[in-house]
C-alpha cells in the first residue's frame, strides 16, 4: 500500500468503497494508478491539477445553475482522482444495460402502438393515464426503423455489496454524454502517461457509433443527411454540452427558431435559403417539441414537426414521447416485464422501489417511511428525493397525509448506501458518494451499445446523500480499465478514409449570422471604447505641457459622452470610471463586454476555441478589475491611474487579438462575412464620432486634439510619414474619412461592407432588396466626392458646420445600411413570433 | 331517428399578413352508438399546402393542415350530415348503483373497464378535488342509482350555476367556478366531470351542437348559436350515457356529438399556431337545421 498518495485515505464504515477493499487494502486495479500518481510527486500533481482547471476554464466548460448568484457560467467542477472500473464489472454493467434499453424500447413500442402491455395487467393503467410523460398525441406514430429509444442513459449506484443498480432511467433527452467527453479529454491531456499506462477504453468509438445511429435514421438524403441538434437554447442548464457536442460530431446546433415546417418537411433557416433538415437530435424535452399538438405556450419547439415526423419526412432521436418510461414508478414492474417482452431475467436490478399507487406497497411504504427515500411517481424538473431518516415526526406525518391523499404520484426507494471514491480536497483526499451515468446508443438491428465510461457525479460534501450537479456537487471522470489492447480510435483525428471535400457553409442559419454581425459590431465597439478611454486617462495622468492637457477636457466629453449644453459633473474623474465600469451605465465599456460575452455564448459553437478564450479574457479583465472602479479611488491619483490603463492595455491587445484571429483563423464564408461586416459598419460609425466630438469645435491648441484622434484611430504613424508634424484638419479628416488604403478610414470599411454584401447569397423567393448596398455605396461617393478643405473650413463662431452635417449623414445612415441588412437575411429569424390562435370555446365563441 | 345537417364556421381575420400556420382542427361528427355521420365535408381557404385527416387518440377526427401563402383571413368550412337515435335506458342499466361502478374503477380488469378508467383521473383542464367531492356528495348517498345520482348532480347544477358568458375566460380555473357559481355551458362540463372523478366515476366531455330551432312547442335551448360542451358517464356493460348540465337533461336526440375527450384542452376545435399576424379576430357561426 502506497503511503504516499492513499495514505491519508480512509475509507468510511457501512459502505462500498472504490479504492480500499473491506480490510483497508488497496482494490488491485488502482495499483498502477496510485503508484504513478505518487512518482509524479505532490509538486507536480499540484502544477498539472492547476493546468487541468485553466483547460476547464479556458474552454469555457460550464454548467450553468439556476438561481446561482453566480450566474450563467458556473465553471463545470472536474475532481483529478478519476473513477477506475475494471473490464469485469463493466461487463455485467455492459449487457445490463443493454438488455434494459432493448426493453425500455420494447415498452415505448407497446404504450404508443395496441398498450397491450396494460390489457394483460403488466402495467398498471393509472400508470400510464396519469403519467405525464405519456403523450397522447404521439400514440401510432411508428418512428423511422421502429425505434424509439435511440440514446439511453442510466444513473447507476454500488450498494454495499458492491453490485450496480439503477437509480434513474434518462430516456427523453439524456445529457452530460458531451461532459463525459470533455472530462476526458482534460484529464488524458494533465496526465497522459498514466492514462496510456492505465490501458483505459477510449470513448470516441461510441460517438462514432450514434453518428452513424443517426445517419442511419435519415428517411431520405441518406447519402449525406443533414442533421442537426436542437437546443432549447442559451439559458438552459447544459448549453455548454450542446455546443460542444454539435461541433464535436459536426451538427448544426440550432434553436427552435432556426427550424420551420413546410410541406410536413423540417427546414433548417439558412442565409442561403430553407434546407431540409433529416435528422434531429434533440435537446428539448417532449412537451416541448410542437407547440401545435403539444405543450401551446413553448417557444423551444418547432410548429408543425409532430405532423412531419407522422408523416415520416423527418427522423427525431429519440423519438418524442420516450419521456414515458422513465417515471421511477415503472421500475417496480420492469422484472415482470422482462420476462414477458425478452424471455429473459433483468440482469441489472433497479434499487428497490414501491409505487404508492399500489395497496400493498403503500400500506409498506407509510410503515417505513422513516427509513425510505421517497420520490415523485413522475417527476418534474428539480424534484429532490426526500431521505425519511432526516424528517421530524412531524415532517414524516405531514408526507403520510400527502401520499394517503394522492398516492400514485409517489414512490418509495430503498435508502442504498452509495459507494465512496476518493476526491481531492484541498491538499488531503477525502471520500466522497458518487454515483455515474451511464451512456447507450443504439446500433443498427435492435441492439444498443454503452460508452466504456461515464460521467461519474460525487456529492458536494462528503456526508451529503444527494448527488447533484445542481447541489453544489463534482464530477469525475470515468475509466473503464480494458482487459487488452485498447482501439486508438479518434473522431478528432479521423481514420484513413478520406472526407469529402467540402467549401460550403452555406448552412449558416440566420439567427445565426444576426449573433455574428452583432459580436463584430459588439467588439468593435468595445475596441473603439478602450482606445479612447486610453487616449484620455493617458493624458490626464501625463499633464506635461499644455498643448497636451488642452485635448484632455475634448477628450473626456467625447468619453463620457455628455450631452453638449449639460452641466459639469462634479467628480469628472469618477465620471470616466463609470465610463469604464459600471455595468449599469447604458453604453459603459463594461456593459459592452457583458453583451460581447453574452453573444459569444450563442455562437459558441460558431467560433474556435482560441477566440472564446480571448472573449472570456476580456471579460475577466474587466471584471476583475472591478474593484479599481470603487468609489473613494480618485481618477487623478496617478498609481491609480497606472493601473486603469494597464487594464486598458491588456484589452486593446486581446482585442487585437481576436481581430487578428477572425482575420488570420476563419474560413471566408458567410460567417465571417458577417462578423466582418458588423465590425466595419460599427468602426464607421465610432471614427464618424469621434471626428464629430473633437475636430466640430475648434478650441485653442486644436494640433493636441488632431493629434490624440490620429492616436486613438491608430493613424498617426502613417499620418507622419504623409505629413510629417503638419497637423491640419482637412488632412485628419481625408485619412480617417475618406482615405480608402487607411484600413482605419471610413471609406475603408464601406468598400469592405459593399464587397460583401456583393457576395451574400440572395434568397431567390424574395424579391432582390438591394436598399442596405444602394445606401452604402451613396454614402461612400459622399466621401469621395467630398472637397474636404471646403468641408472643413470654420465659420465665424470656430465651428466647422459643414463638417457636421456630413458626419452626423454618416452616423445617421450607418444604422440603417444596418437595418437593410437585417431585414434581408435576418427576417425570418425574426418574424418567427408564434402566435397561438385565439381557440374556439364551446359556449364562448359568440362573446369573442 | 332525427336527421341533421350541420354547418359549422370558423373564421379569423388577422390584422397582418400571416405568412405561415399550422392548425390542427376537430371540426368533424364523430360516430358514436347513437350517432351516424355522412357527407362530412372540411373545406379551408386559402386552400392549405398540405392536409391530413386522422383520427386523435380518443378516436375523434382531426385534421392537420398548414397554410404557407400569406394570407389575412382563414375561413374553415366544415358540413356533415348527421343522424341521431333517440336515447333510451334500459331497466338493467337504471338499477346499476354507483357506488358499485366507483368500486370496480379502483382496479380495472376488462379491456372496457380499463379504457374506461382513464376518464377517473385528472386531466389538463379537469383535477379532481375535496371541493368538488363535497360539492357532489350530497347526490351521492350510499346505495342510489347511478343514473338517479348523476341525473341529480346534474340538476343541482343546473339550477344553482348561473349562465353567464361574462364571468368566466377559457383560463378559469374549475374551484373558481365552484365558488362564483357562474359560467358557460365549457365550466358547467368541466366542473360536473370534476364532481363525478372526485367520486372515482368515469366522466368525459363531449363536445357537439344543439339544434338550432326547437321544435314545435318546446322551448329554445341554451348554447344553439355556438358549439356547446356536456358530459358523458360510463356505465358498465351498456355504454356511455350523456348528461347535459347547461340545460338540466339528459341528452337524447336533439344534441349532436363532435368529439369525445378528458377536457377541452384534447379536442379544442381549432387550434393552431401562426407565424406572425399579431392581433387577430374570430368569427363562428354554427347552424344545425332538421332534414
Amino acid at each position: 500500500m502506497s503511503p504516499g498518495f492513499a495514505g491519508s485515505y480512509v475509507a468510511p464504515v457501512g459502505g462500498y468503497d472504490e479504492l480500499r477493499d473491506a480490510d483497508g487494502a488497496l482494490r488491485p486495479h488502482w495499483h498502477r494508478f496510485v503508484t504513478m500518481l505518487d512518482d509524479l510527486g505532490r509538486d507536480e500533481l499540484d502544477s498539472r491539477w492547476a493546468q487541468a482547471r485553466r483547460l476547464i476554464h479556458d474552454n469555457g466548460v460550464t454548467h450553468n445553475v439556476y438561481g446561482d448568484p453566480r450566474g450563467m457560467d458556473r465553471p463545470w467542477s472536474l475532481d483529478f482522482v478519476p473513477l477506475l472500473i475494471t473490464a469485469d464489472a463493466w461487463a455485467d454493467i455492459d449487457s445490463g444495460l443493454s438488455q434494459r434499453a432493448r426493453l425500455l424500447d420494447l415498452i415505448l413500442a407497446d404504450l404508443y402502438g395496441e398498450r397491450r402491455l396494460v390489457e394483460q395487467g403488466l402495467i398498471p393503467p393509472e400508470l400510464i393515464f396519469i403519467n405525464p410523460g405519456f403523450l397522447r398525441a404521439c400514440a401510432n406514430i411508428v418512428p423511422t426503423g421502429k425505434r424509439w429509444l435511440h440514446l439511453y442513459a442510466a444513473d447507476l449506484g454500488r450498494g454495499r455489496d458492491g453490485n450496480f443498480h439503477v437509480i434513474t432511467d434518462r430516456t427523453q433527452a439524456p445529457s452530460g454524454a458531451g461532459y463525459t467527453l470533455e472530462n476526458r479529454i482534460v484529464l488524458s491531456r494533465v496526465l497522459p502517461a498514466l492514462f496510456r499506462e492505465c490501458n483505459v477504453q477510449r470513448l470516441a468509438m461510441f460517438f462514432h457509433t450514434m453518428r452513424q445511429m443517426l445517419a442511419s435514421l435519415a428517411p431520405a438524403n441518406r447519402e449525406n443527411p443533414r442533421i442537426v441538434l436542437l437546443t432549447p437554447g442559451p439559458y438552459n442548464e447544459t448549453y455548454f454540452e450542446h455546443a460542444y457536442l454539435a461541433r464535436y460530431l459536426g451538427y448544426v446546433l440550432a434553436e427552435g427558431a432556426d427550424l420551420t415546417v413546410r410541406d410536413n418537411r423540417v427546414y433548417l433557416k439558412t442565409l442561403g435559403g430553407l434546407q431540409i433538415v433529416d435528422v434531429i437530435l434533440r435537446r428539448v424535452d417532449d412537451d416541448f417539441c410542437d407547440p401545435v399538438e403539444l405543450r401551446p405556450d413553448s417557444f423551444l419547439g418547432v410548429p408543425g414537426l409532430l405532423e412531419a415526423v407522422r408523416e415520416g419526412h423527418v427522423a427525431v432521436a429519440n423519438a418524442i414521447g420516450t419521456g414515458a418510461v422513465q417515471a421511477p414508478a415503472l421500475l417496480p414492474f420492469l422484472p415482470n416485464l422482462c420476462r414477458a417482452l425478452l424471455g429473459e431475467e433483468l440482469k441489472l436490478p433497479s434499487v428497490p422501489t414501491w409505487w404508492c399507487g399500489q395497496d400493498r406497497e403503500r400500506a409498506y411504504v407509510l410503515e417505513h417511511l422513516h427509513k425510505l427515500v421517497i420520490k415523485p411517481a413522475f417527476p418534474a424538473r428539480d424534484s429532490d428525493p426526500v431521505f425519511g431518516e432526516r424528517l421530524s415526526k412531524q415532517e414524516l406525518s405531514d408526507l403520510s397525509s400527502q401520499i394517503r391523499a394522492s398516492p400514485a404520484q409517489f414512490v418509495a426507494q430503498e435508502q442504498m448506501p452509495l459507494s465512496s471514491a476518493p476526491a481531492i480536497r484541498g491538499d488531503k483526499l477525502e471520500p466522497h458518494r458518487l454515483v455515474f451515468r451511464s451512456y447507450l446508443t443504439a446500433v443498427n438491428g435492435s441492439s444498443y451499445s454503452v460508452m466504456p465510461g461515464a460521467l461519474t457525479r460525487i456529492t458536494g460534501a462528503n456526508d451529503s446523500l444527494v448527488v447533484s450537479l445542481q447541489k453544489g456537487g463534482g464530477s469525475k471522470d470515468t475509466w473503464v480499465l480494458a482487459g487488452g489492447p485498447v482501439s486508438k480510435f479518434s473522431l478528432l483525428q479521423p481514420a484513413a478514409i478520406p472526407v469529402e471535400l467540402s467549401r460550403g457553409g452555406g448552412d449558416l442559419p440566420s439567427r445565426v449570422a444576426d449573433n455574428l454581425f452583432w459580436l463584430g459590431r459588439y467588439v468593435e465597439r468595445a475596441e473603439a471604447m478602450v482606445r479612447l478611454a486610453r487616449g484620455t486617462l493617458s493624458r490626464l495622468a501625463d499633464q506635461t505641457g499644455v498643448e497636451v492637457s488642452a485635448a484632455t477636457p475634448v477628450l473626456v466629453k467625447a468619453l463620457t459622452a455628455r450631452p453638449p449644453g449639460a452641466p459639469p459633473v462634479e467628480r469628472p474623474d469618477h465620471d470616466i470610471l463609470a465610463t469604464i465600469f459600471d455595468a449599469n451605465r447604458s453604453g459603459s465599456l463594461r456593459s459592452i463586454v457583458n453583451d460581447i460575452h453574452a453573444i459569444a455564448r450563442i455562437v459558441r459553437d460558431r467560433i474556435s476555441i482560441d477566440t472564446w478564450r480571448i472573449l472570456q479574457t476580456l471579460h475577466q479583465d474587466i471584471s476583475r478589475r472591478q474593484q479599481i472602479a470603487k468609489p473613494g479611488a480618485t481618477g487623478h491619483d496617478p498609481d491609480h491611474l497606472t493601473e486603469v490603463l494597464d487594464v486598458l492595455n491588456q484589452m486593446v491587445i486581446a482585442l487585437a487579438a481576436f481581430g487578428g484571429l477572425a482575420m488570420d483563423s476563419m474560413t471566408r464564408g458567410l460567417a465571417w462575412r458577417f462578423l466582418d461586416m458588423g465590425r466595419r459598419v460599427e468602426r464607421t460609425v465610432a471614427t464618424a464620432r469621434l471626428l464629430r466630438a473633437t475636430l466640430v469645435d475648434i478650441i485653442p491648441h486644436e494640433p493636441a486634439v488632431m493629434e490624440a484622434v490620429l492616436e486613438i484611430s491608430d493613424s498617426s504613424m502613417t499620418y507622419r510619414r504623409r505629413y510629417l508634424t503638419h497637423l491640419q484638419a482637412h488632412a485628419v479628416v481625408d485619412l480617417l474619412l475618406s482615405d480608402e488604403t487607411n484600413p482605419r478610414s471610413a471609406a475603408f470599411q464601406l468598400v469592405a461592407v459593399e464587397e460583401h454584401m456583393q457576395a451574400l447569397p440572395r434568397e431567390s423567393t424574395h424579391p432582390l432588396k438591394r436598399a442596405d448596398g444602394q445606401r452604402t455605396m451613396r454614402l461612400l461617393s459622399t466621401l469621395r466626392l467630398a472637397d474636404l478643405r471646403v468641408e472643413c473650413e470654420p465659420d465665424a463662431y470656430r465651428r466647422r458646420p459643414r463638417l457636421d452635417a456630413m458626419l452626423k449623414m454618416v452616423i445617421e445612415q450607418l444604422p440603417a445600411i444596418s437595418d437593410a441588412l437585417g431585414q434581408t437575411y435576418f427576417s425570418h429569424a425574426v418574424a418567427s413570433r408564434q402566435v397561438q390562435l385565439a381557440p374556439v370555446v364551446p359556449g364562448r365563441e359568440v362573446s369573442l | 331517428m332525427s336527421r341533421y345537417r350541420v354547418t359549422h364556421r370558423t373564421e379569423y381575420v388577422y390584422a397582418e399578413s400571416v405568412p405561415l400556420c399550422h392548425n390542427a382542427v376537430h371540426l368533424q361528427p364523430r360516430d358514436t352508438e347513437q350517432q351516424k355521420t355522412y357527407d362530412a365535408q372540411i373545406a379551408i381557404t386559402p386552400q392549405p399546402a398540405v392536409r391530413t385527416d386522422r383520427r386523435d387518440f380518443f378516436g375523434n377526427f382531426v385534421t392537420h393542415f398548414a397554410i404557407q401563402e400569406p394570407h389575412r383571413r382563414l375561413a374553415i368550412l366544415s358540413t356533415s350530415e348527421v343522424d341521431v337515435e333517440p336515447t333510451v335506458i334500459p331497466t338493467q342499466v337504471k338499477a346499476l348503483l354507483w357506488d358499485d361502478l366507483a368500486r370496480q374503477m379502483i382496479r380495472p380488469t376488462t379491456p372496457d373497464l380499463i379504457d374506461a378508467s382513464q376518464f377517473i383521473y385528472d386531466s389538463p383542464q379537469v383535477a379532481r378535488d375535496p371541493l368538488l367531492a363535497g360539492y357532489a356528495k350530497p347526490s351521492f348517498p350510499a346505495g342510489k342509482m347511478l343514473v338517479e345520482a348523476v341525473s341529480d348532480l346534474m340538476l343541482r347544477i343546473h339550477d344553482e350555476f348561473t349562465f353567464d358568458t361574462t364571468a368566466t375566460t377559457i383560463g378559469t380555473p374549475v374551484l373558481d367556478v365552484l365558488k362564483h357559481r357562474h359560467g358557460v355551458c365549457q365550466d358547467f362540463a368541466h366542473l360536473m366531470i370534476g364532481c363525478l372523478r372526485s367520486m372515482g366515476l368515469p366522466a368525459r366531455y363531449v363536445s357537439g351542437y344543439l339544434l338550432t330551432s326547437p321544435a314545435p312547442g318546446k322551448p329554445r335551448l341554451v348554447g344553439t348559436d355556438a358549439s356547446h360542451a356536456w358530459v358523458s358517464v360510463y356505465f358498465p356493460d351498456h355504454g356511455w350515457i350523456d348528461f347535459d348540465p347547461t340545460n338540466g337533461l339528459i341528452v337524447s336526440d336533439q344534441h349532436v356529438t363532435l368529439a369525445t375527450a378528458r377536457d377541452y384542452d384534447d379536442v379544442c376545435p381549432v387550434k393552431g399556431v401562426i407565424i406572425g399576424g399579431r392581433n387577430h379576430r374570430l368569427h363562428v357561426s354554427v347552424d344545425v337545421e332538421p332534414l
